[in-house]
């Protein structure tokens, strides 16, 4: 078998034990890696049980996966997955940098992680195997010292075991902050100062376990390719496709600030009571020309660097640190909190990275707050201070006593759907009308009111990711970013930003049959695989559980918010139509094989292979 | 073919992006596979955001060379590149002792020193940095001169004066 290492390690952390465990060829050929063979393992040993395991109890099980062409193709990502706190159902969670060519360089291809630790620990994943060390003295810091003090540890540490043979670089780094530590369901499982895997809420099932960070250091070379020089050639076809994708190269998603707030009209403004501003200082002239000071970064093998690194250099905020920030902090942390100038954004980032959350949930959250202040539902008493909309000092403090845990702060960190769930009791309010949220997940920035953007009505419902902006269920569900496409690239496991031009996406096929000897192709992958992950994540979104499940067409719909017109701008009064998603959402289902309430028909389970899928399902949603 | 003359790869530091791609190319040319641990180019993260890529500088004097006990260390006459002669190389690491940039390493596959080759006088580090536009790496012609040693610092060293550029005042407290 070619395109593996061949071997993922399982890790118990409550009796400290690691061992190895192996796919079949068949099993792997029909899941990848990444976000579809975690959907299928964790389906698998949690299935029959889904509704009753904890997301954030010692029976969930956290896969830290990469895919055959991780490494090969350009832009390398890991995929993070799990029963996630936020939705309940399985997301397939990617966050870009080394660690994934490490881990695969040391002999694996994904971690498995079981129970829960005693205390604070870290691994240490070379080619020797796992080692489970403790983390005590790392336990409650933030992003930079946890980085900086477990590298230098591990640096001695391979240093001593072969001393003189080599400047040792860097081992990897996934890491979380104090926020996640405490469970907060808005938190990312992070790497280097500035990059999350964000959705899903990882960071708290790490937290949950004890688990402060896992470190890779593998000496050896990617698993070998089926056809090398084929690989190669392709693999070169691509980044030159890459070189040329010029906006996105020296811009970075960050370009989109300004153009989506004003031109698309879709951009998060003031917890979405608006999508348009024409605040010319979120242009990206004004973050280059103030904040940048570098204008290319990116992570392993990567020909789009698209990433930007921020400082603040003077004035109040003086040191704060963070990427770009990217379109999604710039909106969540701006103009969503009403925050316009990129010094406050790039601060409120730094403070986001630093106590490990994830900026789009928790500017979603925060953003929800502010709401209820300016209403009136939440006061001075509940919040100990005032909070209003750009008001950096305020958002400051809220999300430090998120991340304690501290006051209100505690409701909070539940995350946007379920702070509106229990303040909603406390008041008396149905205040989910003003969580702009999907399946207890917050939507990424991109509103669908004004038609502008790139998502669509069936988008966020559909979605078997939840509110995840970068997997939208699609009409066209062969469209290049449509859900189906995105399971492939979050199974590959790469960067799909370098797989947006077309003659990209064609080689693809080319390149997995390179690197595995597999012949997959577009038919294959829509027609089949990518509906088999599809349903299995669709199954335990549906069952869901224990705190939470989720309605089939009722849960499936957009957030109140959206069937608001929209107050301003040149789309003024545009809204989100009722009809037009029920059609759309009824047609998708048909097209991915689902009945009229988006439950995977039995036919279409049987087909795909997935007879206990089907099984579980008809029980548990049977009498519904 | 023309001859080759002396070469020296000129490097711009601050703007290295961080994306390895001098790695992948330097194993593919070297190992016919991609082997970021193999590779004679290796970029350094210390701290994030002041990554680096760190290879032989072909010191004038070439303390490395002298340093062998074997003699399995040359200088190629064309390119000025340091040679190792594998057959010949037994492991002892006292290139990379003697190297005032630790750049030498041992290769993971056999445990031999490897050392930049300048590729025959064709580096693919360099080929892929100027395609993609970073221009971090850059062929210059080489002249006789003490300077090029000034370039071999270990990167411990180098990252202490990046952090500064890149982070300012603040850059030392994350490297220390």
């Amino acid at each position: 078998m070619r395109g593996y290492a061949g071997k993922f390690a399982e890790v118990d952390l409550s009796c400290g034990e690691v061992k190895e465990t192996v796919f079949g060829e068949e099993t792997l050929k029909q899941y990848l890696g990444g976000r579809g063979l975690a959907a299928k393992l964790l389906w698998d040993r949690l299935g029959e049980i889904w509704e009753r395991v904890d997301p954030l109890g010692p029976e969930n099980i956290l896969t830290i996966f990469a895919g055959p062409l991780t490494g090969y193709y350009p832009g390398s990502k890991m995929c993070i997955s799990g029963k996630s706190p936020l939705t309940l159902g399985i997301v397939g969670s990617t966050v870009a940098g080394e660690h994934a060519v490490d881990m695969r360089c040391a002999g694996f291809d994904g971690l498995i992680i079981k129970g829960r630790a005693e205390k604070p620990v870290y691994l240490l994943v070379t080619d020797d195997g796992v080692e489970i060390r403790d983390a005590s003295h790392v336990w409650g810091k933030g992003r930079v010292e946890t980085y900086r003090i477990l590298l230098r540890e591990a640096l001695q540490l391979l240093e001593g075991r072969s001393p003189g043979s080599r400047e040792w670089r860097e081992p990897s780094i996934l890491h979380i902050g104090p926020a996640a530590e405490k469970m907060s369901r808005v938190t990312a499982v992070q790497t280097k100062w500035a990059h999350g895997a964000g959705y899903g809420g990882y960071g708290a099932v790490m937290g949950s376990k004890n688990l402060k960070a896992v470190l890779f250091k593998g000496l050896g070379p990617l698993p070998e390719a089926w056809d090398m020089g084929r690989a190669r050639e392709i693999i070169w076809r691509i980044l030159r496709i890459c070189f040329r994708s010029d906006s996105m190269r020296r811009w970075g998603t960050g370009a989109a600030g300004y153009d989506v707030g004003s031109r698309l009209s879709s951009e998060p403004v003031r917890n979405w009571q608006d999508e348009w501003h024409d605040e010319r200082s979120f242009g990206v002239d004004r973050f280059e020309e103030r904040v940048w000071v570098k204008r290319y970064w990116g992570d392993f093998g990567c020909p789009s660097t698209c990433l930007k690194l921020s400082v603040v250099r003077a004035g109040p905020y003086k040191g704060a640190v963070c990427d770009n920030p990217d379109y999604e902090n710039q909106a969540y942390l701006g103009t969503n909190l009403g925050v316009f100038t990129p010094e406050e954004n790039v601060y409120l980032c730094s403070l986001m990275e630093e106590l490990g959350f994830c900026g789009i949930q928790v500017g979603n959250t925060l953003g929800f707050a502010a709401e209820l202040y300016q209403r009136g539902i939440l006061t001075k008493e509940d919040l100990g201070f005032e909070l209003r909309w750009g008001d950096v000092k305020g958002f400051e403090r809220l999300m430090k006593m998120m991340a304690e845990r501290e006051g209100i702060g505690d409701i909070l960190a539940e995350g946007t759907y379920r702070a509106a769930l229990k303040l909603g009791k406390l008041k008396g309010l149905d205040l989910t009308r003003y969580a702009v949220t999907e399946k207890g997940m917050g939507i990424g920035a991109h509103g669908i009111r004004s038609k502008l953007d790139y998502v669509e009505a069936v988008s966020y419902p559909c979605s078997v990711q939840g509110g995840d902006h970068t997997s939208p269920a699609m009409r066209d569900i062969r469209k290049g970013d449509s859900e189906l496409t995105v399971i492939l690239h979050d199974s590959g496991v790469y960067c799909w930003f370098n797989i947006m031009k077309d003659e990209a996406l064609d080689l693809i096929w080319e390149l997995i049959q390179a690197v595995t000897g597999w012949q997959i192709t577009a038919d294959t992958w829509y027609k089949e695989m990518a509906l088999r992950i599809l349903a299995i994540q669709r199954a335990a979104l549906l069952v869901g559980g224990p705190d939470i499940t989720w309605k089939p067409i009722k849960d499936d719909d957009l957030p109140a918010r959206w069937y608001e017109p929209l107050p301003s701008g040149p789309y003024k009064g545009r809204a989100s139509d009722k009809k037009e998603l029920e059609e759309d959402r009824r047609r998708y289902f048909e097209d991915v094989g689902w009945d009229e309430r988006g439950i995977p028909k039995s036919s279409t389970l049987k087909c795909l292979g997935l007879e206990a899928v089907d099984k579980k399902l008809r029980s548990f949603l049977g009498n519904q | 073919m023309s001859a080759v003359e002396p070469i020296w790869i000129a490097r711009d530091l601050p703007k290295c992006s961080g994306c390895r791609l001098c790695e992948v190319a330097c194993s593919l040319h070297h190992e016919g596979r991609i082997w970021p641990e193999a590779s004679r180019v290796r970029v350094f993260m210390r701290v994030p955001g002041a990554e680096f890529p760190h290879l032989c500088t072909q010191c004038h004097d070439y303390p490395c060379v002298k340093s062998c006990p074997v003699g399995a260390l040359s200088v190629d006459k064309r390119t000025s590149a340091v040679i190792v002669d594998r057959d010949s190389c037994n492991s002892c690491g006292a290139c990379i002792q003697a190297c005032p940039g630790r750049v030498p390493f041992l290769h993971p596959g056999d445990k031999k020193a490897t050392i930049c080759d300048l590729c025959g006088g064709d580096p693919q580090c360099v080929k892929v940095c100027t395609e993609g536009g970073w221009n971090v790496l850059r062929v210059v012609e080489r002249e006789e001169s003490h300077s090029y040693k000034l370039y071999a610092r270990r990167p411990d060293e180098i990252t202490m004066d990046l952090v500064t550029i890149i982070f300012g005042e603040h850059g030392e407290r994350m490297a220390r």
